[in-house]
């Protein structure tokens, strides 16, 4: 695809750059973490150089994961709440699963799925890092409630999140044209126009 | 297994069964409170059998020593002054694994063969296959595993397997000079325990009674104790232990099913992919935005 100067930004290079960390650490740590899930997974270990490698680096990729992010989401904080047009394109998904489009209320830089989306993330997120440290053994010992707490939350709360990036990355190529925003940061006007119309106006001025 | 005396009847991390054709006799150690001393034979020969040296500790002004089971102190005596009857009574319990029927720690390792369940019984650790992350501690109802400091893998009482394997009893159970430690086929130790337990109830102790706690199946160590009725007394041994419902909860079918979510998700997906067909941008809005360029040209 040829890059046209009248493209519009949509993601800064900082912002890229950031989504990266999480994304890359976030697919080291599913793999990782499914890998103890459940024995299924358990060959998995073999990409980290082991079952015992996987235990000893896991955590730290969690770290890694959780600052990365508590970053991404202060800075995309102010453009995810929620508005009544979000809410009125909520109630009409149904038409936009189906193929058809033509028809849902006008978003704005985010659609209302993806502001859910932001925040059953933050939720998920912050549940796994409190339970993640809580089971970290290397460095902590809590009361064993907490660490029997801890394990059941931690995996619970891993399972639905791997479960949303999964919409997340299938959203993303279904709608064709945005995985470039997280590649050169830009997207076509047509794009914009179609999927984010209110976002459209704005930047465009029309 | 090479050793037919060690046919592993269950594994960690392992879904499907394991050899369940032979079944070797069940056996167990018996351990009478009423009759130890508090020697700690049995802790010098649990060290001397299986070639572990603790540090040498401190005294903390108890008899106890070490303070707490570690990777290399795999059995302690814990002492409990306590009064009963208006007499005061010197508890002391030789604290171990417990060798429980249905085991919390294999239950919750994640590690393949790193917990196994011999068909006799005993549960072992086989600490190649161990990865160090200590979910065996959080399942465990006794609090029994400890990882180690040096190599990060976890250790308990193995029952001296190797020995029994070879139809020898346990280091500790040899070592006892009162008798107080008694080893063999687990019907055989409970006829033992009602004989101890009626000759208790004879001399006084009205709610003696045998600690072969169902909630985990009933295990293979087993005690006699005075107070049957309040194991509390006994430097905390729990009155009803049972795998912790958080650990069956973690470890139970839930997870089968989140995994199969997690493939309806990824399937969902692709099968969404191929019926309804990508979302483009609609040729009606790329014509628009062409329609407005030109527009914009013309006027120039
Ligand atoms: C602050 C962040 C995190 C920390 C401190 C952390 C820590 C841990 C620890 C200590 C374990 C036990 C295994 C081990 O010792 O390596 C574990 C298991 C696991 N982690 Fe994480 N983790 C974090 C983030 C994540 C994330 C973002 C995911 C999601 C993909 C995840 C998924 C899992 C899973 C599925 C398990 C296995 C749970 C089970 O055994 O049931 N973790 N984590
Ligand atoms: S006492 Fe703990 S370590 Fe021993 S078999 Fe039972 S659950 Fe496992
Ligand atoms: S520390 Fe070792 S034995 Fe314990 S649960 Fe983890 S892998 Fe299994």
């Amino acid at each position: 695809m040829i890059r046209d100067p009248k493209d519009l930004k949509r993601y800064e290079p900082a912002e890229r750059a950031n989504h990266w960390v999480v994304g890359i650490s976030f697919i080291l740590l599913a793999l990782s973490g499914l890998a103890f899930f459940h024995p299924a997974f358990y060959p998995l270990t073999q990409l980290f150089g082991g079952p015992v490698w996987t235990r000893i680096l896991h955590p730290y990729l969690g770290v890694l994961m959780a600052l990365s992010f508590a970053a991404l989401s202060f800075r995309f904080w102010h453009l995810n709440k929620m508005t009544p047009a979000d809410k009125a394109w909520l109630g009409r998904v149904g038409e936009m699963v189906s193929g058809d489009d033509h028809n849902m209320p006008e978003q704005g830089k985010y659609n209302g799925g993806q502001k859910v989306l932001f925040w059953a993330l933050i939720g998920c997120m912050s549940l796994i890092a409190v339970s993640g440290l809580l089971i970290w053994r290397a460095w902590f010992g809590f009361d064993i409630t907490l660490v029997r707490l801890g394990a059941v939350v931690h995996a619970a709360a891993a399972a639905v999140m791997i479960g949303l990036i999964m919409v997340h990355v299938y959203a993303a190529i279904w709608v064709k044209g945005t995985i470039r925003a997280m590649w050169y940061g830009t997207v076509t006007r047509a794009w914009a126009k179609q999927h984010h119309r209110g976002w459209y106006r704005q930047v465009t001025g029309k | 297994m090479a050793l037919q005396s060690l046919d592993i009847k269950q594994r960690s991390a392992t879904t499907t069964p394991s050899t369940q054709v032979r079944q070797t006799i069940e056996i167990a150690k018996l351990i009478d409170v009423s009759a130890c001393i508090g020697c700690k034979a049995c802790q010098v020969a649990c060290s001397e059998w299986n070639d572990i040296r603790d540090e040498v500790g401190n005294c903390h002004g108890v008899y106890d020593n070490p303070m707490d089971l570690t990777a290399k102190s795999w059995t302690v005596m814990r002492f409990t002054e306590v009064e009963q009857n208006d007499k005061l009574e010197w508890l002391i319990r030789k604290d171990g694994c417990m060798h429980c029927a249905d085991p919390g720690c294999l239950k919750a390792c994640p590690a393949p063969g790193a917990i196994v369940q011999y068909s006799n019984g005993i549960v072992d650790f086989h600490q190649e296959n161990c990865i160090g992350c200590g979910y065996c501690v959080t399942g465990c109802p006794f609090n029994v595993p400890r990882i180690s400091k040096e190599d990060s893998k976890a250790y308990k009482c193995s029952l001296c397997s190797d020995r029994v394997a070879v139809n020898q009893a346990p280091a500790c159970v040899k070592a006892c000079p009162t008798g107080a430690i008694q080893f063999g086929s687990k019907g055989d130790m409970k006829d033992y325990a009602a004989k101890r337990v009626a000759d208790l109830q004879e001399r006084g102790y009205a709610q003696a009674g045998l600690y072969d706690p169902q909630g985990v199946g009933g295990t293979h160590v087993m005690y006699v104790l005075h107070h049957a009725d309040k194991p509390d007394l006994y430097a905390g041994l729990p009155a009803n232990p049972s795998i912790s419902p958080l650990v069956a909860l973690w470890k139970g079918f839930a997870k089968p099913l989140a995994t199969l979510a997690l493939a309806g998700v990824a399937l969902g997906s692709l099968f969404h992919y191929v019926t309804k067909g990508p979302n483009e941008v609609s040729k009606e809005t790329e014509d628009e935005i062409e329609r407005e360029d030109r527009e914009k040209e013309d006027a120039r």
